[in-house]
């Protein structure tokens, strides 16, 4: 095997660093998520990086509200009845 | 149309433009509508629509716009941000970090620093970081490969970081966490490789 590295469940500040995003965005499998918050248990100056993108994240998120037009439901509303067509999805509906 | 406040966020970072962004929503909307046969059940309704969105967004919105290709981004380190302005979230005390970078960037800076990232940066850093996207969602929105999902995520959130940046210092806000310039030192541990160095 190619692949050196000793599986001893400890892995480096590197490793753990290469991985920030995929772990923010919530796309490791449970056990490298796992062994990654093992190793942001013990550091600190790991976890202090995670926090902080893990907070700007947060911040560019809620930053990024609009108000909705005031006339836009209304209209959207109405371009949808105008079609004379069988009934759509029900879109007023949360997901 | 519970959708329609985030459908029209997104509308707004892509077109940059309250009536383009309405224009947008209104044939989202419409296309969705006619367009429901090819819905399939168990299917992500949300991601279903930002489909569309953003399939109408490229196709009406850019190609009019004919702006010019812009598929390169600068190189930029990684943890730009947080090695500038890192320090300062211990700075102090009492508050939440949050807090703390909350006050440094404003909507519309933030919103700004969106809307100058290269068109399909940007719609992958807004579908994942702004709507929370899985990038399987992101791969079929965009109809690109995973793989192709996390390198713009990786180069667009590097550049959205150093545009934060620049606000920040145009303020003078970054100057009393920011070392004067530069590369020496200072960076506890140096974790990342910060680029390669020619060899030899």
């Amino acid at each position: 095997m190619a692949d050196h590295h000793h599986d001893h469940g400890a892995i480096d500040c590197r490793q753990v660093l290469a991985e920030l995003y995929t772990f923010l965005d919530g796309e490791l499998t449970e056990e490298r998520r796992a062994r990654i918050q093992r190793h942001l248990d013990d550091c600190n100056p790991c976890l202090e990086v995670f926090d902080f993108e893990a907070e700007l994240r947060s911040v560019v998120r809620s930053r990024c509200r609009e108000p909705v037009p005031p006339g836009l439901r209304a209209r959207v509303e109405a371009s949808l009845q105008s079609l004379a067509q069988p009934p759509g999805p029900d879109l007023t509906s949360p997901t | 149309m519970e959708l329609m406040p985030s459908l029209y966020a997104a509308a707004m970072r892509m077109t940059r433009n309250p009536a383009d962004a309405e224009d947008l929503v209104q044939e989202t909307y419409l296309k969705a509508y006619r367009g429901f046969g090819g819905f399939q059940e168990g299917t992500n309704l949300k991601a279903w629509l930002y489909r569309i969105l953003t399939n109408t967004f490229i196709n009406q919105y850019r190609a009019r716009k004919r702006r010019p290709e812009e598929s390169e981004l600068d190189e930029v380190e990684d943890l730009y941000l947080y090695r500038r302005l890192g320090g300062l979230e211990a700075a102090q005390a009492g508050r939440s970090a949050e807090d703390e970078l909350m006050d440094y960037f404003t909507d519309h800076e933030v919103k700004e620093a969106i809307e100058s990232l290269p068109e399909q940066f940007r719609l992958a850093v807004l579908l994942a970081d702004v709507e929370g996207f899985a990038y399987k969602e992101i791969a079929e929105i965009l109809d690109i490969p995973i793989g192709t999902v996390m390198s713009r995520l990786h180069r667009g959130r590097k550049a959205l970081q150093k545009k934060l940046y620049e606000f920040a210092t145009e303020r003078g806000l970054a100057e009393r966490a920011s070392p004067e310039t530069g590369d020496s030192g200072g960076e506890e541990a140096g974790r990342l490789p910060t680029g390669p160095r020619a060899q030899g």
